[in-house]
């Protein structure tokens, strides 16, 4: 056994240890901290990701000294590496780029506080990607729950104390079915480990016996997991949580956490209850359905707003949406746009967060349109990041939306009877996005009026973190938009090592 | 320049670029939750209350009454819709609660010998579970032992809740918040509280050694014996919990303070986690650990079960006794 094969266990230890650690750490020393472990782990899972890429197989590591059914295990696969390693950079930047917002937002004696939850956060996303164990997986929901709410109600300003206490309602209800799921699961095949659930799941399915269990357990543990990504239906803790809660913590959790509980959905769809199970229970066409209202209805929401980030925050419903329509497609070729679209929203909607602050800044913090006319000329580069991120969203050529929504479209190709909706509700979302997006862009670019209110000090230059942090976005995104080819090929041979 | 047309004012061009320039606010219209109560209203309101029969004929008398008919109607639609959403939340409940319970009825029957869930992981646990593990408890020797990490991650639930409920409750004094010296000021009310009160100290004179070795026994002695560090951790914090009770916190802080607290909790979860790091890894890698198992049933045997106990009943022991103490006006 190599010693990069012990990465993955690293990095979940070494981002719960740092949490225990930032304890007694004063905030300014918590927060260094935070960074050098989310740099280290993500230079872990890169190691990681190279060493399944040369052997071209995954991996299960013991957790201890007994072996995998009566132990814990974890994985490590192409597509766990690839999506951790993606993981940590959107924290690092997201981090990176709130810190003066947070240290401003949150009180001086509790800043190691929102440390520890960002740690514990980064220790429980990893933990979901590399599991192999469904109780394994639960308890680090649960401390992905936790650490949510504590990232959003820590700014204890305007709503987030009410936004904290749906997202905390909301998160139960998901975390109580996808329990009882888990234990509906372990009942009928004894066993919580994902390798032999399946095959037992398997055996069941082929002889027929506790049909309507199967089907209840897939119905919770889907409906129990889209609830806490906000999937449209269930999506109404998301305007507020996103759009009340520090930006670091918004971009966090737009675009980490939902896609944490997206990926274990994938990982159990397709190492527990088998991806053909789903697609012959037509549990998969109820969330294509949900995803494609999503899709319509979230862009129509964000329509409607006029504080711009609630409005970036309905947005994320509607590419929720896209995510599970993929999913919903019931072809390999969707869950591969699907798990793409999982990259590409969360590198564009940190941007969007992390870039609309600068922009706030430059307007004297007002969120509207009226205040933010012009806040591009004021803050060139956070309009240009913004801007960047709006036109990814929208899909335009060289940016990752558009690589994403180019394979929605080709994968629907492949299944038939859901071709033709894909492609009409695609076109009307692509269209509804572009409204809204380029509304504001149009709005950031348009010259102020002598009847406009005046600025209050305007703070022409923002700090270097957050421009730092801006051009690293944009970078992402240009490389997911131009080199996509390589991304693509490993989500496709890491899905087919899940199946 | 070219003439505009005459009912340019009004047309959709001019409403869509004003609203793509901010200008016109999609929402101030029609969208309003809220409606505004006008004094006939509060009074049709407290009508409404008392007589829920009279309800329609009330509200077109009213609605004569009142020009503004758009208003009633809204608040119509509200209490409609309120009374639809308890309407369905009820029916929605009850399907779910009656789909989980013809689910149940599917399941294996609880206790059957040939159900799926006693297979051969159960089968080792019990079979080599004492040899393996030295526990004599063999679910002791489960969560701590086969599977440590998912406990590991119990522990941290545990902790990072308690961090929570620091960023919530706590109140610090050295704050530069005019708002949160306000309510520091506010929220003293520990002198208001009954102080010596005699029965009670009497009582807990008597209890709270008795409840304090309990909670020691159940977690030293659990490898040996059901119990273990989350259950004796609940009881050592209820007795701090009756002490604190009996005699204040000014006796209290002699012996347990905020800092004690972190310096604990951090001790005790570093220990875990170093501990159970240097397990997994000489594990994974097929390494020996060295670490022995000693007799099975003597106090020291099971390897790390016991110091793991140990960490495991701080943690639950602090994280009891901060929920109170944050809880109550004050803070540790």
């Amino acid at each position: 056994m190599s010693f990069v094969q012990n990465f993955p266990f690293f990095s979940i230890i070494l981002a719960m240890f740092s949490g225990i650690i930032s304890s007694v750490l004063s905030g300014k020393k918590a927060r260094n901290l935070s960074l050098v472990m989310i740099a280290v782990t993500t230079a872990l899972s890169a190691g990681t990701l190279l060493f399944c890429l040369r052997t071209g197989e995954s991996y299960p590591y013991m957790m201890g000294h007994f072996p995998a059914p009566w132990g814990n295990e974890i994985r490590a696969g192409i597509l766990e590496g690839v999506t951790a390693v993606f993981f940590g950079v959107v924290m690092f930047l997201a981090v990176l780029g709130g810190l003066d917002h947070t240290a401003e937002d949150v009180e001086e004696n509790k800043l190691n506080l929102f440390y520890i939850m960002i740690d514990l956060m980064l220790s429980s996303l990893l933990a979901l990607v590399y599991t192999n164990d469904l109780f394994t997986a639960y308890v680090f929901v649960e401390i992905n729950t936790i650490a949510g709410c504590g990232l959003i109600m820590i700014r204890q300003k305007g709503r987030s104390m009410s936004a904290a206490i749906r997202y905390m309602i909301m998160s139960q209800l998901g975390s109580g079915l996808f329990l009882i799921g888990l234990s509906i699961l372990y009942d009928i095949t004894g066993h919580l480990l994902m390798s032999p659930a399946k095959e037992s799941v398997a055996a069941l399915a082929a002889s027929g016996a506790y049909r309507i269990p199967m089907l209840v357990i897939m119905a919770v543990v889907g409906v129990g997991l889209a609830i806490k990504s906000g999937l449209y239906p269930f999506h109404y803790w998301i305007p507020d949580t996103y759009g009340y809660a520090t930006p670091t913590a918004s971009a966090v959790l737009s675009g980490l956490v939902s896609k944490g509980y997206i990926f274990l959905l994938i990982k159990i769809f397709y190492r527990v209850l088998g991806y053909d199970n789903l697609v012959s229970s037509q549990m998969v066409n109820v969330l294509y359905v949900f995803g494609i209202t999503g899709m319509v209805m979230g862009s129509l929401h964000a329509i409607h707003e006029t504080d711009t980030r609630r409005m970036t925050a309905y947005s994320s419903v509607a590419q929720i949406g896209y995510i599970y329509m993929g999913i919903g497609l019931g072809t390999q070729y969707g869950m591969v746009a699907a798990v793409f679209h999982i990259f590409t929203h969360s590198a564009t909607k940190a941007l969007l967060f992390i870039s609309a602050v600068g922009l706030y800044e430059a307007s004297g913090d007002k969120k509207d349109y009226v205040s933010l006319r012009g806040a591009g000329y004021r803050n060139p580069l956070a309009g240009i990041g913004f801007t960047v991120g709006s036109l990814s969203m929208v899909g335009f050529p060289m940016l990752s939306g558009f690589i994403s929504k180019l394979l929605f479209a080709t994968s629907a190709l492949e299944s038939p009877h859901k071709m033709l909706p894909t492609l009409i509700v695609l076109a009307v979302s692509t269209t509804l996005n572009a409204v809204y997006f380029l509304r504001l862009v149009i709005t950031l670019y348009s010259r102020r009026r002598p009847e406009d209110a005046p600025i209050p000090e305007v703070k022409v230059r923002s700090s270097w973190h957050l421009r730092l942090a801006i051009l690293c976005f944009i970078a992402v995104n240009l490389v997911l938009g131009m080199w996509s080819q390589p991304i693509v090929q490993a989500i496709a041979d890491g899905l087919a090592m899940f199946g | 320049m070219s003439r505009r047309r005459d009912n340019y004012e009004t047309s959709r061009w001019l409403r869509f670029k004003k609203w793509v320039d901010g200008e016109t606010d999609p929402l101030s219209s029609g969208m309003d939750a809220i409606p505004v109560v006008t004094e006939g209203q509060m009074r049709e309101r407290r009508k409404n209350l008392a007589l829920r029969k009279a309800y329609d004929e009330e509200l077109t008398r009213l609605s004569a009454e009142h020009a503004d008919k758009t208003e009633i109607m809204k608040a119509r639609g509200i209490r409609n819709f309120q009374k639809f959403y308890k309407v369905m939340s009820v029916i929605l409940c009850l399907a779910i609660i009656s789909v989980l319970l013809w689910t149940i009825a599917a399941l294996p029957v609880t206790g059957g010998a040939d159900n799926p869930a006693n297979n051969e992981v159960a089968a080792r646990y019990i079979e080599k579970g004492l040899q393996e593990t030295g526990a004599v408890n063999i679910v002791t020797g489960m969560i701590l032992d086969y599977r440590a990490f998912d406990t590991f991650g119990e522990s941290c639930v545990l902790f990072i809740a308690s961090c929570c409920v620091l960023v919530l409750l706590r109140l610090d004094a050295d704050s530069k918040n005019d708002n949160i010296k306000k309510m520091i000021a506010e929220s003293d009310d520990r002198h208001f509280e009954p102080k010596d009160d005699i029965i009670l100290q009497k009582c807990a004179c008597v209890l709270v050694p008795v409840i304090m070795i309990f909670g020691i026994y159940i977690v030293l002695n659990g490898h040996l014996s059901p119990g273990g560090g989350f259950s004796g951790g609940a009881v050592l914090g209820s007795g701090l919990i009756l002490y604190l009770n009996a005699y204040g916190y000014k006796k209290m802080s002699r012996l347990f303070t905020e800092k004690v607290y972190r310096r604990t909790t951090l001790c005790a979860l570093t220990f875990y986690c170093l501990a159970k790091s240097y397990s997994f890894f000489t594990g994974a890698n097929h390494l020996e650990s060295g670490i022995p198992t000693g007799t099975p049933g003597a106090i020291l045997s099971s390897g790390l079960i016991l110091p793991l106990n140990i960490c495991v009943g701080l943690v639950v022991a602090c994280t009891m006794y901060a929920f109170y103490t944050l809880f109550r006006k004050g803070g540790m």
